[in-house]
């Protein structure tokens, strides 16, 4: 079961994130300054994929509630966040971002700690 | 404002926006398993369970740290990427693991430190890549 719960929180996760990553950068365009939270608020109110964004991170979030009942902190948190290279790599495939060497160096190291922590 | 300083400025916030992110997170996990450890139903697939979870005084102030986290990370994700913001804010699973160590007494092996090592290393090295490559087009 609490693989289960990890597979839930991980795809829940991705998901919500990519699909934020994507609306908040739309939503600055050029403007290079990051809004208050007020603004946030207002964004998420008037963007579809930003709810659907939060409906994910609810999913994650319960799926973790249920995890940690009867799992270590210790586990579970680095668990889950086996999304950390998925949403990586979808950051380059999806997001467009340039993720150059010194960036997927850090990531893998990043990932290698996650599993040595877990 | 310069060009220069305008940077600055930027990169100034990123960064106050990144520790913001970085410790909201764990102190938010540390509620929430306080909180559920206390909690004395084992939950299963019933929302009630859940809504009456939710009103343990842990939970809901890890529910408000989440809350706060969620709402600061979206806005620092509007000027930076989530390659860049994913790695910098990984040393929430170092603080989250000295937490359960400090907090909750969970046991914590030599592997799992030489985790968090390779964690600083990890998030120092994608530090030194400028945090925003993407227009946000795709």
């Amino acid at each position: 079961m609490r693989w289960v719960l990890v597979m839930i929180i991980v795809v829940s996760t991705v998901v919500s994130d990519l699909l934020q990553s994507r609306e908040m950068k739309l939503a600055a365009g050029g403007e290079g300054a990051a809004p208050g939270l007020g603004r946030v608020l207002a964004l998420i109110a008037s963007r579809r994929d930003l709810i659907v964004s939060i409906v994910c991170m609810a999913i994650s979030f319960f799926a973790f509630l249920a995890l940690v009942q009867t799992q270590p902190l210790s586990f579970a948190v680095p668990a889950s966040a086996g999304s950390f290279a998925l949403e990586t790599v979808l950051a380059k495939l999806v997001l467009r971002e340039q993720i150059a060497l010194r960036r997927a160096a850090g990531a893998l190291l990043v990932v290698a700690g996650i599993v040595l922590v877990a | 404002m310069t060009t220069a300083s305008r940077a600055r400025s930027a990169g100034f916030h990123v960064y106050s926006l990144l520790i913001v992110v970085t410790l909201l997170k764990p102190l938010s996990n540390l509620s929430l398993a306080w909180g559920m450890h206390r909690f004395p139903e084992f939950l299963s697939l019933q929302p009630v369970q859940y809504l009456r979870a939710s009103l343990e005084p842990f939970v809901i102030l890890g529910i408000v740290l989440q809350v706060l986290w969620l709402l600061t990370r979206m806005s620092l994700l509007c000027i930076a990427d989530l390659s860049y913001v994913l790695p910098m804010t990984s040393a929430g699973y170092v603080i989250s693991t000295l937490l359960g160590k400090l907090v909750l007494h969970e046991p914590v092996s030599a592997s799992r430190w030489a985790g968090a090592v390779l964690i600083s290393l990890g998030a120092a090295l994608v530090a030194s890549t400028p945090g925003k490559t993407a227009s946000g087009s795709a």
